[in-house]
């Protein structure tokens, strides 16, 4: 593996902890509150916190998981010349699309709609 | 193809475990990557080893039987096999410890080259440990006074247990990225890279970490601890590559390795 490689994903990895606890915590709270859809909707759309939150998540994420997809690709199915490479930006690039497009449907004034 | 010979004439029923199984059953590798497993019978005593019983068939049933050893007190490292699935010390693992129900099952290490029967082509093995820069490079000559280490010296506290390694590719053939990964250098030659990269004397280490960090070196690891499980001289292998993280991680950061 590639040593900057290898950095990013334990660097990532380090600070996604306080974000998935974070996260966890937001899970349990608002399925013990009894809070709707419209509930949370409310109280995300417009806030730049819960954007700039979940927003470093997703571009951790990104970078994180495409790493480690690009060492499975690699190590369990043989993936080799440019392969894991190509594996990795793919992943990367369509968990960062999708990861930002749900951060901003729920964290823009008025949604995506 | 299974095979059953005795051979009755050096039977020893005097000298059993238990007076009521005098045998062994032992299925043993034969021939060499596209192989199978004899199968042979062969007499239980106290205090057997594994070896013993390889040797024993050897010499009384099969003297076609190839296999390594030397020097049967767990120094050499040659004795290395598979047995029921697990890669031990044969010279020093005791039949009672590993036999279930007076079956064993002995094979040529894993993740090596088959030879022939239970003898495995350790080539690969040696060759990590030249790629991982693991050959000491001097920094005195002869004319120079000998470097003092302390005992209590932190570095060389840190390979207490790495420098007892007898590279009996035990780890190598417990190894799970070995099996994934062709690139690997493997637990035995990161290891040695992790003796030499804290021995003052040594002058090989920008090679050597570069080495190390390369497609294949010491991040490969993923920490399994199959290495450790397995030792024979309960060595830590996974900890030696940790320390190679660490110091690959410094020399990255510092710049040394760009």
């Amino acid at each position: 593996m590639n040593l900057r490689l290898y950095l990013l994903q334990r660097v990532t990895a380090a600070l996604m902890l306080p974000l998935v606890l974070g996260h966890l915590i937001v899970i349990f709270y608002a399925t013990s509150t009894k809070l709707t859809a419209a509930d949370i909707l409310g109280r995300t759309e417009g806030s730049i916190g819960w954007a700039l939150f979940y927003g470093a998540f997703v571009c951790l994420v990104a970078v994180h998981g495409a790493i480690g997809f690009a060492t499975i690709a690699r190590e369990w199915f043989g993936a080799g010349g440019q392969a894991p490479t190509i594996i990795m930006w793919t992943v990367g690039v369509v968990l960062l699309l999708l990861g930002l497009r749900a951060v901003f449907a729920v964290t823009m004034p008025g949604g995506l709609s | 193809m299974q095979v059953s010979r005795e051979h009755s004439a050096t039977l020893d029923r005097t000298n059993t475990v238990n007076a009521n199984v005098t045998k062994l059953e032992v299925r043993v590798w034969r021939g060499g990557e596209a192989g199978h497993y004899d199968t042979f019978s062969v007499p239980k005593r106290t205090n057997q080893t594994v070896l013993d019983v390889v040797t024993w068939i050897q010499r009384n049933l099969d003297p076609t039987l190839s296999y390594r050893f030397a020097c049967r007190v767990g120094m050499c490292g040659s004795c290395g096999m598979t047995v029921n699935g697990a890669p031990r010390w044969t010279c020093r693992t005791h039949v009672s410890k590993v036999a279930s129900d007076n079956l064993l099952e002995i094979g040529p290490l894993a993740n090596l080259p088959v030879i022939k029967d239970l003898t495995a082509d350790m080539s690969r093995f040696f060759e990590k440990w030249q790629q991982a820069e693991g050959t000491f490079v001097p920094t005195k000559t002869r004319k120079d006074p000998i470097a003092a280490i302390p005992p209590q010296d932190a570095a060389r506290q840190n390979v207490d247990e790495a420098i007892e390694c007898i590279n009996c590719g035990v780890c190598f053939a417990a190894c799970d990225v070995v099996r994934w990964n062709d690139d690997y250098l493997g637990p035995a030659a990161l290891n040695r890279a992790w003796s030499l990269a804290n021995d003052a004397r040594d002058g090989g280490n920008t090679n050597r970490l570069r080495a190390i960090s390369a497609t294949g070196g010491c991040h490969a690891c993923h920490s399994h601890q199959s290495c450790m499980q397995h030792c024979p001289k309960d060595l830590n292998p996974t900890r030696s590559i940790a320390g190679l993280k660490r110091l690959t991680m410094e020399a990255y950061l510092r710049g040394d390795l760009s």
